[in-house]
């Protein structure tokens, strides 16, 4: 058997062990047991990488008539630098929940959908064809669903993830859809086998359609609006899983997969993508994603919040990225945009490991001195997501700005959001490093375990060296990221944006005690996140109530009234005449009746026929 | 002697049957009732056995199934009086009644 079977295999092995066998028993081998699996995992993706194996030849899986998916596997280099991605934060974050989730009581659920995870993220990875994606890629949603539910007893835990499976059950749709368009008009569900040209030769309307119904399942996945709505409430799972699922790979499938889509229809040079013209909405839902995201997260105090929103601002850039048909820029920010992300989670994670599970940022401060690795680390994640030049996000967010370049409305967008991330995040770490502690919990911090500050070290190496091993990065083999300095009106304004954003952050928040934007109107509708839950909910309602009423009145009226209710009524009705006039108990009478009867039928035999 | 034609027999025993359901529709005591009920299965009787004299065929001679099926009438007949009348007595120590206005609990 080929070896790269076992990247699929041992993340699964490794869940079923967990799930069926060791239980909470066993909890700690079960920790064990998830850690090493990916840790195979990410020694047999770096040996692949290295070009230790080939790819192994595709199973048959249905055959019936045209329709053919086979299971296989990829090995371009899209798929071998996602692999390392996400083995790589995958290893990591199960290192760090070896510390983090040491006393949790279902410990070894944790493991086992953790694996789980890993077995279906790698499945999207290297699905050959889009039938098998689409299998893993609900496959995350379920295990994404078991993570964020992990402590379910709470009922903010269970209804989030409950709204995270039903938003992506609405994009899902949508790309099933977009799946068999694509299928049908290029002729083939595999990667390698669709014909481009005969995709748009269905006119522009028709191949922007399906591009676009694909989409929907990244509109889900990558939580981009109007369906971003489940990814900050999915913060109510486990700080690592919100590092690994919410923040590193699951959400960035979504840009993975449109870039594996538009690489396999796309032709030389993307060619065939420019010719339709609704591509440019991927665009600009990626622009308006990142912004509404940014705004929204300048005015949240939960910690692991602003993360998230800044997570969705990141992947509105990524899927603008996509949207501008650079997607390799998308996939490189998603690359560097993964480690520094990973690293930005898991130090929160740490803070709120110390503080006590504590997570409002204006009950923390000063734990620069109180845990001076976790605050270096999360200062570098920083760094890289605020776009400082020589690290990796500068480079990765200077390919995206440069691919909007022509486009001034997006362009201008990107700057902005760039200005508000780099003001959000200063904010954050004003408000919970710097400055005096707030809180008790704050004071009694202490810096965590090395097991937990080691897998923070690491990626904080990544965040700042990623963009160097150019062998690790996602994308096509012709791509090499531009890690050179330039001096021009980009580079300018990405660094413009950076120095406001920190002026800004640093006159509003250096030293205060409690947010004084807090009470200023605009910022409030910040803080209710532009009141969309609220609107869906009114939707939702309003939606409901009237469908309702009408099937309550079909069902009531017309059902139960006209038709089973009137035939019921009309038996009894008849039935109470002839009951109250005809059954009177008297025995004579119901002889004459019969007798008259036995008259009327020999007349109508006898005479009428 | 002039013998009466098969249209006569069947007039009158048009007329017992008539009288008989006529007794049973009207009048109220149960025995009275059932003794019409006899009256009608005789005027049966007599129609099967006015058809058997006038259908004679080609021999001259009666059809003798219908005059069997009489005696066949006539034996259910006795016994059904024997089962009739000890109802009736199994009634009339039930109820202390014999007139059908008092036994109305079929009603509704």
């Amino acid at each position: 058997m080929n070896p790269l079977w076992l990247l699929f295999i041992l993340p699964l092995l490794s869940a079923a062990v967990i799930h069926f066998a060791l239980k909470q028993k066993f909890a700690s081998i079960a920790a064990i047991l998830g850690t090493v699996s990916t840790g195979v995992t990410l020694v047999l993706a770096i040996l692949w990488l290295n070009g230790s194996f080939t790819v192994p030849a595709n199973f048959d899986w249905i055959n019936v008539g045209d329709f053919n998916p086979e299971i296989g596997m990829l090995g371009d280099k899209l798929a071998k630098g996602m692999m390392i991605v996400v083995c790589g934060i995958g290893f990591l974050v199960h290192v760090f929940s070896l510390g983090y989730m040491k006393t949790d009581e279902s410990k070894a659920r944790y493991f086992g959908n953790l694996s789980l995870f890993m077995f279906s993220m790698t499945g999207i990875v290297l699905a050959s064809n889009f039938v098998m994606m689409f299998i893993f890629w609900e496959l995350v949603g379920l295990s994404s669903y078991l993570l964020i539910g992990h402590w379910y007893q709470k009922a903010s835990a269970a209804e989030a993830a409950k709204k995270a499976f039903l938003s992506n059950r609405i994009g899902d749709f949508g790309f099933l859809i977009g799946i068999l368009m694509v299928s049908i008009m290029a002729g083939s569900f595999a990667f390698g086998e669709m014909n481009g040209a005969e995709f748009i030769s269905f006119g522009p309307w028709l191949a922007g359609a399906a591009v676009l119904l694909v989409f929907c399942g990244a509109i889900g996945k990558s939580a981009q609006l109007p369906l971003h709505i489940w990814l900050p409430d999915a913060m109510e799972g486990p700080t690592p899983v919100s590092a690994l699922i919410h923040a590193a790979t699951m959400v960035a499938a979504g840009v993975y997969m449109m870039a594996r889509f538009f690489f396999s229809i796309g032709g030389e040079e993307l060619a065939i993508l420019k010719d339709i013209p609704m591509v440019q909405v991927i665009a600009w839902i990626g622009a308006i994603t990142s912004l509404v995201a940014a705004l929204m997260a300048t005015q949240q105090n939960d910690i692991k919040k602003i993360l998230a929103y800044s997570t969705l601002s990141q992947l509105g850039y990524m899927v603008m990225a996509v949207g501008l048909l650079a997607p390799d820029a998308g996939m490189f920010h998603l690359y560097t945009h993964a480690w520094f992300k990973a690293l930005l989670f898991l130090g929160s994670g740490a803070v709120i490991y110390a503080c006590h599970h504590e997570q409002d940022i204006w009950k923390m401060g000063g734990l620069l001195k109180k845990m001076p690795i976790t605050a270096i680390t999360f200062i570098i994640g920083t760094l890289a997501l605020t776009a400082v030049p020589f690290t990796s996000g500068f480079y990765s967010k200077e390919g995206i700005l440069h691919a909007a370049h022509d486009k001034p409305g997006l362009f201008w967008i990107a700057v902005f959001v760039a200005m508000l991330t780099t003001f959000y995040m200063f904010r954050l770490i004003f408000v919970a490093f710097l400055g005096d502690p707030k809180h008790k919990h704050a004071e009694d911090a202490k810096e965590v375990s090395p097991i937990m500050w080691a897998p923070l070290a690491l990626l904080a190496i990544m965040a700042l060296a990623s963009p160097f091993l150019v062998q690790l990065i996602p994308a096509r083999e012709s791509f090499t990221p531009d890690t050179a300095f330039h001096f021009n009106d980009v580079t300018y304004a990405s660094i413009g944006a950076f120095l406001v954003g920190i002026a800004l952050a640093f006159l509003l928040y250096k030293g205060k005690e409690s947010d004084p934007l807090a009470n200023n109107k605009v910022m409030r509708v910040f803080a209710n996140k532009f009141y969309i839950d609220e609107f869906y909910a009114g939707i939702v309602k309003w939606f409901q109530d009237i469908l309702a009423a009408i099937v309550h009145f079909l069902d009531e009226f017309l059902i139960n009234g006209m038709l089973v209710g009137g035939f019921t009524r009309l038996a009894q009705g008849t039935g109470n005449i002839f009951r109250k006039y005809a059954q009177s108990g008297n025995l004579q009478h119901y002889a004459f009746l019969s007798g008259a009867g036995i008259l009327i039928v020999i007349y109508l035999t006898v005479f009428a026929g | 002697m002039p013998t009466a034609s098969l249209t006569e027999y069947l007039f009158f025993s048009g007329l017992l049957f008539a009288i008989g359901l006529s007794g049973v529709i009207i009048r109220r005591n149960i025995i009275v009732i059932f003794m019409c009920l006899e009256l009608m299965l005789a005027a049966a009787s007599l129609t099967l056995v006015a058809f058997t004299r006038a259908n004679t065929g080609d021999t001259n001679l009666p059809d003798y199934d219908g005059q069997m099926l009489v005696f066949f009438i006539i034996t259910v007949a006795a016994a059904e009086v024997a089962v009739g009348l000890a109802i009736i007595v199994a009634l009339y120590r039930a109820r202390k009644t014999t007139s059908t206005d008092d036994l109305t609990a079929l009603k509704n």
